[in-house]
């Protein structure tokens, strides 16, 4: 691994100094994905800065307006904080997927959301529960829409000097559930073929769905919302046949590659499948 | 559960004593290959080709020669350039002179991966920043990757100088092919004319590695005098030793091959690799020189087992009675000649008394890494295309398989279809055994949970063994104990094996014999730790050698008495005189006494035997599967097999556990996949995908004992034929569940489902 410097800053402030000098800055948290960009060359850094220690990026906390992650927590604490077993669902399936239990004590929510891979698991589920990210720099804070903070296959819009300090999910509402499934072929210490979040709140004098929320990894540069799914789903009552149609409508959203994970083809069939799995869970989950 | 047919016979044979590596094996006190540190150590890097074909126009390596902290930077123009010698080093035989071109590439690079230059340095990262400051001039060449495109006229060239074979004649011009050959037996016309049913089919199976969790390893100096020494891990020193010296054009006296401990091999750590660059680093800098793969390389640049097109055909009569079989088996070899065809062809239909057989084999070169042995090299994948197609006679025949399979089974004195007579073999046993076990005897509930869809396979396999060189040499300590040193590289368990024959035979315990394997200058010649042969045959030195203990121990005895060594025999572990009881001492009084008697007591032997013996096994696998996904999960897994005698059954076990395992992964999802360019791009044990223990049913084992007349105890080689069948297995299951025959590895789930979607 080339050589690069490494600061454990115990504040904020001193880590955006550290995060504003010159050349690569990158953030270390579980270090499951930039230790080993770092060794084979698919990222480089002048220095790492571990951000573990920073006490607004250990947040874990549910206030009046919303559920509150800090960036470096990690995956375990935040799949076993009781209102993320209660109501966050899709956030719990997705951070216990994570590679093994080990690496799921180690990476931080920040770390899988920054890394932007299209196949990060916690992000679909973020995605379905609106999810905002705080970012800050040393001109200040700023917020951006989950759906809005990915460019690309590795890449955010965060910009030179800007570190992701926290994810803020909006508080549950009544009737509402999330869930997460993904397919890999084998059963742990995988990535997702494709991966699906769905949400979904209920109206519960009809059964009609009013709000939808469905989130796609692996199927495209970025993880993508399926709205079109979601308008099928929205306004109507949550049968078995709307369930079906929205599974067939995300595929729409998805523009999956053949790879060595799986066939464009294959991959579009697990959308409808894994889309269809998860509102019915959310439907279960809401039914309790 | 074990057939219990040793029970009684022995002492030690047969029980499971701690393994005497153990304790340094789970306390990370073992040495293994990269844990080696020596005085004035330098660190190497290997410059890799990132084509699958191409020229090598021209390599500048100023830039990286002038890094400072750099040593020495080498190509193959510092290398002698080997004999074109073919050599056997027991499981698959290599040519010094494409060996030499393996290790670091000439005029031209044969597949991404190929090293192309090295670098010696103070620390790694300036060796790897020297090797990425090396320029090479590549003109890219169009590859060729699979076996079939490479034998279309017309095909990239991947050999320009190889003379290609065809049924023994030579193939006029340039050829990918590099032979055919043909074991034909009996009248197949006929043989197929009466038969009532006749099955053919045509299978396509993926390159596959072994999947070792020790990325391969060497350190070497190469001092004053022109000897060279090598600590590395590996699974012969001997056959390091002679690829070294072959390489590098010296005597083999000349390299010393120091073996440390190895995290698995399964073949694939019979040839060298890095052992021959590194020795040319240290000549070139005058210190010892470490080169360490990485995970990627071990994919892209060591020897994994062909891809493979098959086709096999198979002729019975009504009552089940095989009639006549083909196969037609081509193996990628890799970039150079030498693919285990061979091997697959010896046994793609030993597991039946056929009258009329008919086995093309092919061994093809293409633009992809030099296959190695991989468990069983050959038979795993020639298993596949003939238990798939019986199962499917099976199935016409409305025949139970395992039936089936006692029906037409190999039994001694049966004409193997490439010519040896089957000795005592135990086919008949294994099925069975495996018609008598539970998992047979359950009826699986075919409809799982959620919609899943379960089926059941059974498929069988055979493997030949082989005997090859052993040497073993015993010293008695004054305490009774004794020091067994062994030229076998322990890859399985081994020196618990074979301290325990030592122990069957002195009478003593197992803990009391402290085995220990010598490097290359501290022992006789050992070949490979392969094949399958090392509890067998080096197991039979031990045995040789303790009685030659024995001999001399009696001979003490008679001295001590001074009787006629006649007069005293050896039982139960005491050396007693024939006519006066009250003159008798066990081994470890005895031993006490050995220096007052002449002194120290060593016994030795070396061995070649040729009664290996081959062995058979057949599988029973439940999978369940997903029919919305195509995820197959296996959820019982039951193996059979004769091991001759199980020396320790743990180790028996753990052979056969561990091959199961590999074969699931081979059967659902291994492949190596290549982009366009024929470039490898899942070389990650992520994106390789072999199982992990939440993919595995615990597997269950029952051991057969049908012992081998050609070893002291019966022993038959236990390692490899656990393997065979298990892809055919899988495969059969499949259809069992599905309704549906897969003839393409890997099984993924993605290929179940679109064969699912073709079938509506």
């Amino acid at each position: 691994m080339p050589e690069f410097d490494f600061a454990q800053p115990t504040s904020l402030n001193d880590a955006l100094d550290l995060f504003a000098a010159d050349g690569e800055v990158r953030a270390l948290v579980g270090g499951t994905d930039i230790v080993d960009q770092l060794k084979t060359g698919r990222r480089n850094a002048d220095m790492v800065v571990d951000v573990k220690r920073i006490p607004e990026l250990q947040r874990l906390e549910l206030t009046d307006d919303g559920l509150h992650i800090g960036a470096a927590r990690n995956l375990t604490d935040i799949a076993e904080f009781p209102p993320v077993v209660s109501d966050y669902r899709g956030l719990a399936d997705s951070s216990l997927l994570i590679g093994s239990w080990q690496i799921q004590n180690r990476a931080g929510l920040g770390g899988n959301v920054c890394n932007a891979a299209p196949s990060g698991d916690t992000i679909p589920a973020l995605l379905s529960h609106d999810t905002v990210a705080v970012v800050a720099s040393k001109s200040g804070t700023r917020e951006i829409a989950l759906s809005d903070f990915f460019a690309g296959p590795g890449q955010t819009v965060l910009q030179k000097g800007e570190i992701l300090v926290e994810l803020v999910l909006p508080l549950m509402q009544e009737n509402s559930a999330s869930s997460y499934l993904r397919f890999i072929p084998r059963n742990e210490m995988d990535i997702a073929v494709v991966g699906a979040g769905s949400f979904v709140q209920l109206n519960p004098s009809n059964n009609t769905v009013l709000k939808a929320r469905i989130a796609l990894a692996s199927v495209a540069p970025t993880p993508v919302r399926a709205r079109a799914a979601e308008e099928v789903l929205e306004g109507n009552a949550l049968t078995d046949d709307l369930i079906e149609m929205a599974a067939v409508a995300a595929v729409e959203s998805a523009t999956p590659i053949t790879d060595v994970r799986g066939s464009a083809e294959y991959r579009r069939e697990l959308v409808k499948v894994l889309t269809r799995r998860t509102l019915g869970i959310c439907r279960d989950r809401i039914n309790g | 559960m074990t057939t219990e047919t040793t029970k009684g016979k022995y002492n030690v044979i047969g029980t499971r004593p701690i393994r005497h590596d153990g304790y340094d094996k789970v306390t990370g006190r073992a040495i293994y290959g990269a844990d080696i540190k020596l005085p004035a150590l330098l660190q190497g890097a290997v410059l890799r080709s990132p084509h699958a074909h191409a020229r090598i126009k021209s390599i500048d390596t100023s830039a990286a020669k002038a890094l400072p902290g750099v040593s020495a930077v080498i190509t193959s123009a510092d290398f002698p350039g080997a004999h074109d010698t073919l050599i056997d080093l027991g499981e698959g035989a290599i040519n010094f002179r494409y060996a030499s071109n393996n290790v670091m590439a000439g005029d031209k690079v044969l597949y991404k991966g190929h090293p192309v230059a090295a670098v010696a340095a103070l620390d790694k990262n300036t060796a790897l920043e020297a090797a990425a400051l090396i320029k090479v001039d590549y003109e890219v060449l169009k590859p060729v990757s699979t076996v079939m495109e490479a034998l279309k006229p017309g095909a990239p060239i991947v050999l320009e100088d190889l003379e290609g074979q065809d049924l023994g004649e030579k193939i006029d011009g340039q050829t990918n092919q590099a032979n055919h050959i043909r074991h034909e037996f009996g009248d197949v016309e006929k043989g197929f004319a009466e038969a009532d049913i006749v099955i053919e089919h045509e299978f396509d199976t993926a390159m596959v590695h072994q999947g070792y969790i020790e990325p391969h390893n060497a350190t070497a100096t190469w001092d004053e005098e022109g000897r060279v020494t090598i600590w590395t891990s590996t699974q012969g020193s001997f056959p390091t030793r002679r690829q070294t010296a072959g390489i590098l054009r010296l005597p083999d006296s000349s390299v010393k091959v120091i073996p440390l401990e190895i995290g698995g091999g399964f073949g694939g750590k019979i040839p060298s690799y890095l052992e021959p660059v590194a020795a040319i680093l240290s000549r070139e800098t005058g210190r010892p020189v470490k080169l360490l793969m990485e995970r990627t390389s071990v994919f892209e640049s060591t020897g994994p087992t062909p891809g493979t097109w098959m086709s096999a055909k198979v002729g019975v009569k009504n009552d089940g009675t095989i009639t006549a079989a083909t196969a037609d088996l081509r193996f990628d070899a890799g970039a150079y000649p030498g693919s285990p065809v061979g091997a697959g062809m010896m046994c793609v239909f030993s597991c039946y008394d056929i009258p009329n057989t008919r086995i093309d084999g092919y061994d093809v070169v293409v633009n992809k890494p030099k296959t190695a042995a991989y468990r069983a090299p050959g038979a795993t994948q020639a298993a596949y295309a003939m238990e798939t197609v019986v199962d499917e006679i099976c199935q016409k025949l409305g025949m139970d398989p395992l039936e089936f399979r006692i029906k037409n089974a190999a039994k001694e004195g049966t004409r193997r279809a490439d010519g040896p007579i089957h000795p005592i073999i135990g086919a008949v046993e294994t099925h069975e055994a495996a018609k008598a076990s539970d998992h047979w005897n359950t009826p699986l509930e075919k409809n799982g949970s959620d919609g899943k869809l379960r089926g059941r396979g059974v498929a069988s396999g055979y493997w030949f063994n082989i005997g090859l060189k052993s040497a073993v040499t015993i010293s008695v300590n004054e305490d009774g104990t004794v020091a067994l040193t062994e030229g076998s590289t322990d890859i399985g368990g081994s020196r618990a094996s074979i301290a325990m024959m030592a122990a069957e035979v002195l009478g003593i315990p197992a803990e009391e014999v402290r085995p220990h394997v010598a490097d290359s200058e501290g022992i006789g010649y050992t070949d490979v730790t392969g094949g399958s042969r090392t509890t067998y045959a080096t197991g039979y030195a031990a045995h040789d050698a303790a009685q030659d203990v024995v001999v001399q121990l009696r001979e003490r005895a008679a001295k001590l008495w001074d009787v006629e060594v006649d007069e005293i025999e050896f039982a139960n572990g005491s050396y007693q005189s024939k006519s006066d009881p009250e003159l008798r001492l066990s081994h470890k009084e005895l031993a006490s006494k050995l220096g007052s008697t002449g002194g120290p007591v060593i016994g030795s032997a070396s061995v070649d035997p040729e009664g290996a013996g081959g062995a058979y096994s057949t599988q029973i696998c439940d999978i369940e599967i997903d029919p919305e996904t195509g995820k197959t999960d296996v959820i019982r897994y039951t193996i059979v097999q004769d091991v001759g005698t199980a020396i320790h059954p743990s180790y028996v076990e753990g052979q056969m556990q561990g091959a199961v395992a590999q074969c699931i992964g081979w059967a659902l999802n291994e492949e190596y996949f290549l982009n366009d360019d024929g470039a490898m791009v899942n070389s990650s044990f992520l994106d390789y995908r072999m199982p992990t223990s939440l993919d595995l049913p615990e597997i269950e084992t029952i051991i057969v004992e049908v012992p081998n007349p050609g070893h002291p105890f019966g022993v038959r080689g236990v390692g490899e034929v656990p393997i065979v069948p298990g892809v055919a297995t899988v495969a059969n299951a499949i259809h069992d569940a599905l309704g549906i025959r897969l003839r393409t590895t890997p099984m993924n789930a993605g290929s179940i489902l679109a064969a699912l979607k073709a079938k509506k």
